[in-house]
């Protein structure tokens, strides 16, 4: 079962940042557990996300790219500018923390405002650049309130505000819907997705949760033990894992479409009912072992959705058969052993791919 | 929620303690009652003997008020000099790194653990008119430091001061340093952030440490009558004058105990709200 | 304060052996005064133990070496001395601080323990001090006289009034006609005199017996209106003493002509 090869970094997936705009920069911060050592490029408009498992290096890269962690050795480039030397407040940077580290004493709108007032405005004027922030955040009535009055969906916001009241050329944001409950975070990660499409610079984002980076950015870079394992858009990363790591965090198939009630129409072509009423664009998902193959059409099933696919490969993933498909919709397939030998599967057999509505599972992009 | 913050938002964070006895094992409780009595039978003595008839002509006495007045400014003096360069003593113990801190920090703290009157002593080798340094100031300056007020406010710093550096510093070793970093990625310098956001996070501290610094100033009497001396008015705090009378008209003297007595409940009482909220 | 007698077992047969010694001694040297030292009674006793002496602060030199001889003399036997200010010394003692003997620098300090009952028998005068200005070696500052204390600049100190020292300093300067406001009140006399000796003080009004104790780390001047604030030191024993015996022998050795030569030596005159 040969695998595809993949390239480390994928023209298509990559714009380049020129030398004049974006960031460009290769981190190398040597530590005693390890040695980090990545290069990173980004155009403006673009989100990158770091993602990785705990320990690999991706908080230590946000760290540099801050000029919180010196560099041991590389270059940090943006736009244009060499940033190595300059410290963390002369740079065009802003963060957002994983605790949103929220000036306690000052409230939503001061906190907001500290940046701009930083940064030479004076307190009437930063004041009001902050009310405009919390507005567009939708946070104008709890502007004089302190953080610990504020719920997490509220305080994660009032951050990126925050970082963003400083115009900086390239935010930061080191886990940013890891402190909320699941249910705040599905509603923080559409917010929030919205303002990074709609940032004009380069955003970096780090995170182990997968679902955040396929969501949030437009490219992800795996790294594990202090290198890049893997870089690309979201949708090849997860179809083509090259570690482990990144197969078990992708246990998901994954695909963007506009919903119109019960049925999605995927950017990808076909159709997918879902048991979620919406209209608009949505993300529709499902793990691979939601997903049934036959040989012929099925007649009996009462899964709503069925795809025509053809087996583009197989591999073998924990102790089940992980099945690729192309055809009508590109998606994964998870089978045991003696299911993937009943059904005679091998490259390029065709078989219906049928998923049950109620295993998909649509939300507001 | 709107309008902004009530300056009674610190007392929702202070809860009730809970009814002695409920819940207090006794091993704990009688000792506790029995230093708790040994603090307050002196106080209570001393309220029981006090010559409450001839207390007020005492009190009218100018010689009482001048003492009180010297002690009230000089202790608050000495705290506020304590603050101005205790505090950045705290922040270099606690903020950074460099060889021989722990020995700064020993030393910093020998004051406490000196005898007051040895204190003295060693203002008056330093700063006296023949003294290390001081010798030079009165060369340079003519400006003499023994038996003048700035004197006792330096006698009272110098035993005063360690108690501000060590609460400060135990402050800024529990306050989280990534703030700092936050407002340095906001655009602060590193003073900018240490006086925006470290200092309010501090405040607590600084103000118990400068409760305690006050407490121990107005209370200073070995290193205040050897580096300063005693005269009315000029040196002459209220401890002074407590001990003096006390030779010869102890009627005067409990008066004057009674008065500094009163006047530190009430400064103690009105900082009690921030004294809890650091406790 | 008190301790408790070393070498107890050993004493007592020394101490036998001495006492018929030191009795004969203390009959020879024995002056006027209003206490017999040479009582039959002492002859039987063993002295021995602890003796508590409260002295004024002036005394220290000269009491020192007499607490030494009288060790020497009734072998067993340990002076202790508490120097101080004379009026905190009687403080101390009509607050029940355990003393045998107490010697003041004023009759006003005495009178304070007296009042309250607890001198044994009436005191008597065993010298008297006369004050003497100390300045710094050299006398830069050219003082030879009571007014040249009130020079501006000048850095002087006195006595607290309260202390004996400063009573008679106020009495010299009210009878000189001088007004002096000096930089402090210390609250006994060593405390002034050291001010001087460690030059942070020009000058300050002590005794002539300090003056000579000091030697040459501060320089005396005299001056005609001591004489009129001559103070008188009586000396008494207590009425609570712990050692009595050693009390009476104590202040026996005080005013015997042994005790008026190293007071005498040490600058006081006689009572």
């Amino acid at each position: 079962m040969p695998k595809k090869p993949e390239h480390l970094s994928d023209p298509a997936g990559a714009p380049a940042a020129t030398a004049a705009q974006g960031l460009d920069a290769r981190l190398v911060v040597d530590r005693e557990a390890f040695r980090l050592d990545i290069a990173l490029r980004a155009a403006p408009g673009e989100v990158v996300a770091l993602l990785g498992p705990n320990g690999a290096g991706k908080t230590t890269a946000l760290r540099a790219l801050a000029g919180l962690a010196p560099l041991t050795a590389g270059h940090l480039r943006l736009d244009g500018a060499d940033l190595r030397r300059t410290p963390p407040e002369s740079r065009p940077v802003g963060v957002v923390f994983q605790d949103y580290l929220l000036f306690p004493h000052l409230t939503a709108l001061d906190n907001v405002a500290f940046g701009p007032r930083c940064r030479g405005a004076g307190k009437a004027e930063a004041r009001a650049q902050a009310a405009e922030w919390l507005d567009r955040m939708g946070l104008a009535e709890h502007a004089g309130a302190k953080p610990r009055r504020l719920s997490g969906g509220q305080a994660q916001r009032v951050a990126v505000a925050r970082a963003l009241a400083t115009h900086p050329r390239l935010l930061l944001l080191d886990e940013p819907l890891a402190a909320l409950d699941a249910r705040t975070r599905l509603e923080v990660r559409a917010q929030l997705r919205r303002h990074l499409a709609a940032f004009e610079a380069v955003a970096v984002l780090v995170t182990h949760d997968p679902l955040d980076a396929m969501v949030l950015a437009d490219r992800l870079v795996v790294v594990e033990g202090g290198r890049i394992v893997q870089e690309g858009s979201p949708s090849e990363i997860a179809r083509h894992p090259r570690t482990e790591y990144i197969a078990q965090l992708v246990g998901l198939n994954l695909y963007r479409g506009q919903a119109e009630g019960h049925t999605v129409r995927l950017a990808a072509g076909p159709a997918v009912s879902t048991t979620e009423d919406l209209s608009g664009p949505v993300f529709v998902a499902f793990p691979p072992g939601a997903v049934t193959l036959y040989r012929e059409r099925p007649t009996g099933t009462s899964a709503r959705n069925l795809w025509h696919c053809e087996v583009a490969g197989l591999e073998s993933h924990g102790d089940q058969i992980r099945v690729e498909l192309t055809g009508e919709l590109a998606l994964a397939a998870d089978l045991t052993t003696v299911a993937a030998a009943e059904l005679d599967l091998h490259p390029g057999a065709p078989v219906w791919a049928a998923v049950k509505a109620a295993q998909t599972h649509a939300y507001p992009a | 929620m709107t309008g902004p913050q009530a300056p009674a938002a610190g007392r929702e964070t202070y809860r009730k303690p809970r009814a002695p006895g409920r819940g207090v094992p006794l091993a704990l409780l009688v000792p506790a009652l029995l230093g708790l009595a040994f603090l307050l039978v002196p106080l209570l003595a001393l309220l029981l003997r006090a010559p409450w008839r001839d207390l007020p002509g005492q009190l009218t006495s100018p010689a009482v008020w001048e003492a009180l007045r010297l002690s009230l400014f000089c202790a608050t003096t000495a705290t506020a000099l304590s603050m101005v360069v205790g505090v950045p003593l705290a922040w270099l113990l606690a903020r950074t790194e460099f060889p021989g801190r722990g020995l700064v920090r020993a030393l910093v703290t020998l004051p406490l653990v000196l005898p007051p009157v040895v204190g003295g002593v060693a203002l008056l080798l330093a700063l006296g008119r023949n003294g290390v340094v001081g010798q030079w100031l009165d060369a340079w300056f003519g400006v003499t430091l023994p038996f003048t007020t700035t004197g006792v406010v330096l006698a009272e710093t110098f035993v005063a001061m360690p108690f501000l550096v060590i609460s400060v510093e135990g402050t800024l070793r529990a306050a989280d340093p990534r703030y700092e970093e936050a407002a340095t990625t906001l655009g602060a310098s590193r003073f900018t952030a240490f006086r925006r956001v470290t200092l309010p996070l501090i405040a607590p501290g600084i103000a118990a440490g400068a409760v305690l610094a006050w407490a121990r100033a107005l209370g200073e009497f070995g290193a205040t009558i050897t580096f300063a001396g005693n005269f009315p008015g000029r040196t002459q705090t209220m401890p002074l004058a407590v001990y003096l009378a006390l030779q010869n008209d102890p009627a005067a003297a409990i008066a004057l105990s009674l008065v500094l007595l009163a006047v530190s409940i009430a400064v103690l009482a009105g900082l009690r709200d921030r004294w809890m909220r650091t406790a | 304060m008190t301790r408790f007698p070393r070498r107890t077992r050993r004493t007592r047969r020394i101490a036998g052996a001495g006492a018929a010694a030191a009795v004969l001694a203390l009959s020879a040297c024995s002056s006027s005064g209003s206490e017999s030292s040479s009582s039959p009674e002492a002859s039987g006793q063993d002295l021995t133990g602890t003796v508590t002496v409260f002295a004024a602060a002036s005394l220290k030199e000269s009491f020192t070496t007499l607490g030494e001889r009288f060790e020497k003399e009734h072998p067993g036997t340990r002076v202790t001395f508490n120097f101080g200010g004379s009026d905190s010394l009687a403080a101390g003692i009509n607050n029940g601080a355990p003393a045998d003997v107490f010697a003041a620098a004023s009759a006003k300090t005495m009178k304070l323990v007296t009042d309250e009952g607890h001198a044994a028998g009436s005191p008597g005068t065993f010298v008297r001090n006369r004050l003497e200005i100390a300045t710094v070696p050299g006398n830069p500052h050219g003082i030879d006289a009571l007014e040249d204390l009130t020079a501006s600049g000048l850095k002087v100190v006195l006595c607290d009034r309260t202390v004996p020292c400063g009573a008679a300093a106020r009495t010299a300067l009210e009878a000189g006609g001088v007004s002096l406001t000096p930089a402090s009140y210390e609250q006994d006399v060593k405390s002034a005199l050291t001010k001087v000796q460690l030059k942070e003080a020009d000058a300050a009004v002590v005794y002539r017996t300090d003056v000579k104790a000091a030697g040459d780390k501060v320089e005396g001047v005299e001056f005609p209106e001591a004489a009129e604030a001559v103070n008188d030191y009586p000396i008494a024993r207590l009425e609570n003493a712990p050692n009595p015996s050693a009390a009476k022998a104590f202040v026996a050795l005080v005013k015997s002509a042994e005790g008026q030569k190293v007071l005498g030596e040490a600058g006081f005159l006689e009572p």
